[in-house]
């Protein structure tokens, strides 16, 4: 079910991701920690897309299997996309601080996450947390 | 080739709904758990639902989002009745129940054999896939109660001890599986910030098995409570696990006693502290 | 654009962050504690999170930059109050934010400055 889409271009909009994700975590009954993680996890891809692609969205819904309900997080940009997906998932927060940490960060703290990224085609990265 | 069903269901509605109470009723006669006009409004928002799902003609992938609706009704049915304390059945039977008055307006309503045969298939297929998603939910329904049990028991379980000013202990008893780990975990963190302690014991003398999870959980619950600018000190490993942890290649970073008595002494030391005897008067 | 407000608390300084910092508000207080440390000759500075709900890499990158321009200036710093929700967060994202010593509160904190302090100061010149 989709819960709401926001539009992130400056760093303004880092603080808002993070307040909206916290909220809907909170409406739907997450733990304090399982709160913490997501929201973190959301700021981490939401500077990502502003450092790597000057902007882009983020989608949020509702999830639900089998009566267990979750969060899905979906950050889509149009940027120059992503040519070794499997380096910027290992390099860490030791070679500058570039995408590293907040991808495989982001990965860490996510029950379930998956990347699409191609040169020239944009990114798009999707968080799950579950209750 | 479009089926038929959708526009069955809209035409023969009241029919069937009528039809599918009826067997309900006479079937919970028996158990007389819910109040027949529970299971008339069930029936009715069941059959809405569905009607609703297969409108556009999909009447295979139930995983699709136009049976959303449908499928969050019956997650929610399921639910209550799990807490009711039906069978897992008797839910099931609820909605394989609702095959029969569909089968019969079909019949009526189509005459071509190879056109039946393909609908009733598509009929049967539908309502199972249905009944086994209740069944599902059920089972998950059953394991969150029992999960919550465990909880509520873990955090009854296991108090946090004050040692002494800033000293606390954490004496874990019993088995501790993932879930209990983190709770218990979370609290004495917590206790870390109510007490303002600097060092905290964790003792596993009565813990009679340490897994791969469970030693990563104390772990990250040690990093955590340095992060914050406490220290922990584990105490009583046994020699088994001790080397069942070598074994799992497990490395504790942080300093071990036998005893909680030997971690006391060291978190005494630690904190600026140590215990002299008084003399006996002469 | 409002400023984190920098207090003077004995030898140390003490920042307290309140609020959900954006970029620049974060890279202002590194520059304004830079500048205070200097203008106070100031020996020690206390981070107050306990306010903080989340903190993230580029927040753990502010601290870590803190720490690191604060010791080129011969003063310690210190974290103080972090959140237990967030201290499991970061040790899951794997932030260990090694250069930072941390401590419960602020008692704590200043408690370590004047060790640090007292330690050192044994052979340093009076000023």
């Amino acid at each position: 079910m989709k819960l709401s889409t926001l539009q992130i271009r400056a760093s303004e909009d880092v603080v808002r991701v993070r307040q909206d994700v916290r909220a809907h975590a909170v409406a739907l009954g997450f733990g304090l920690v399982d709160q913490t993680k997501i929201v973190t996890a959301a700021s981490e891809l939401a500077r990502n897309m502003i450092q790597h692609a000057t902007g882009g969205e983020l989608h949020i819904e509702a999830v639900e299997n089998m009566g267990r309900r979750g969060l899905r997080l979906t950050f889509a940009d149009n940027g120059p996309g992503i040519a070794d997906i499997e380096r910027a998932l290992v390099d860490g927060y030791s070679t500058g601080g570039g995408l590293g940490l907040g991808l495989s960060g982001a990965r860490r703290l996510s029950n379930e996450f998956s990347i699409e990224s191609k040169p020239g085609e944009g990114t798009r990265v999707t968080i799950a947390r579950w209750k | 080739m479009t089926s038929r069903i959708p526009e069955i269901l809209d035409k023969h509605h009241d029919e069937i709904l009528g039809e599918w109470v009826r067997m309900l009723a006479r079937g919970h006669g028996k158990t007389g758990r819910l109040r027949e006009g529970e299971i008339e409004t069930q029936a009715r928002d069941v059959l809405a639902a569905l009607k609703d799902a297969v409108h556009e003609g999909n009447v295979h992938d139930v995983d699709a989002p136009a049976f959303a609706r449908l499928r969050e009704l019956l997650a929610t049915i399921s639910r209550s009745r799990a807490l009711q304390s039906f069978t897992p059945s008797e839910t099931a039977t609820f909605v394989f129940s609702l095959k029969e008055p569909i089968l019969a307006r079909l019949g009526k309503s189509i005459s071509d054999a190879p056109s039946l045969e393909r609908e009733v298939w598509s009929l049967t297929k539908l309502i199972d896939k249905l009944g086994l998603y209740t069944t599902d939910v059920f089972q998950k329904s059953r394991e969150e109660v029992i999960v919550r049990q465990q909880q509520e028991l873990a955090e009854l379980s296991t108090p946090v001890v004050r040692l002494w000013k800033g000293v606390l202990a954490l004496p874990l008893i019993g088995t501790l599986d993932s879930e209990r780990t983190q709770i218990v975990m979370e609290n004495l963190l917590r206790s870390l910030v109510e007490t303002n302690a600097e060092i905290a014991i964790i003792d596993i003398t009565g813990v009679p098995t340490v897994d791969t999870q469970v030693a990563q959980h104390l772990l990250k619950t040690i990093a955590a409570a340095r992060l914050m600018g406490a220290d922990c000190i584990i105490s009583g490993i046994r020699p088994q696990i001790a080397q069942t942890m070598v074994h799992l290649g497990v490395e504790l970073n942080v300093v071990s006693k036998a005893t909680l008595a030997d971690a006391f002494s060291v978190a005494l030391e630690r904190t600026g502290r140590t215990v002299v005897s008084i003399k006996a008067k002469a | 654009m409002e400023r984190i407000p920098i207090l003077k608390l004995g030898r140390a300084l003490l920042v307290t962050i309140q609020v959900d910092m954006h970029d620049r508000l974060a890279m202002a207080l590194e520059e304004d504690l830079t500048q205070k440390i200097v203008d106070t000759g100031a020996r020690g500075v206390l981070i107050d999170i306990s306010a903080l709900e989340i903190v993230d890499s580029f927040i753990g990158r502010m601290l870590d930059n803190i720490a690191g321009v604060s010791r080129i200036l011969d003063a310690e710093t210190v974290l103080v109050g972090m959140q237990p929700a967030v201290a499991i967060t970061l040790v899951e994202l794997g932030l260990t934010l090694s250069g930072i010593k941390t401590a419960l509160s602020v008692e704590r904190g200043m408690a370590l400055i004047s060790e640090r302090l007292e330690a050192g100061d044994d052979d340093a010149d009076e000023t």
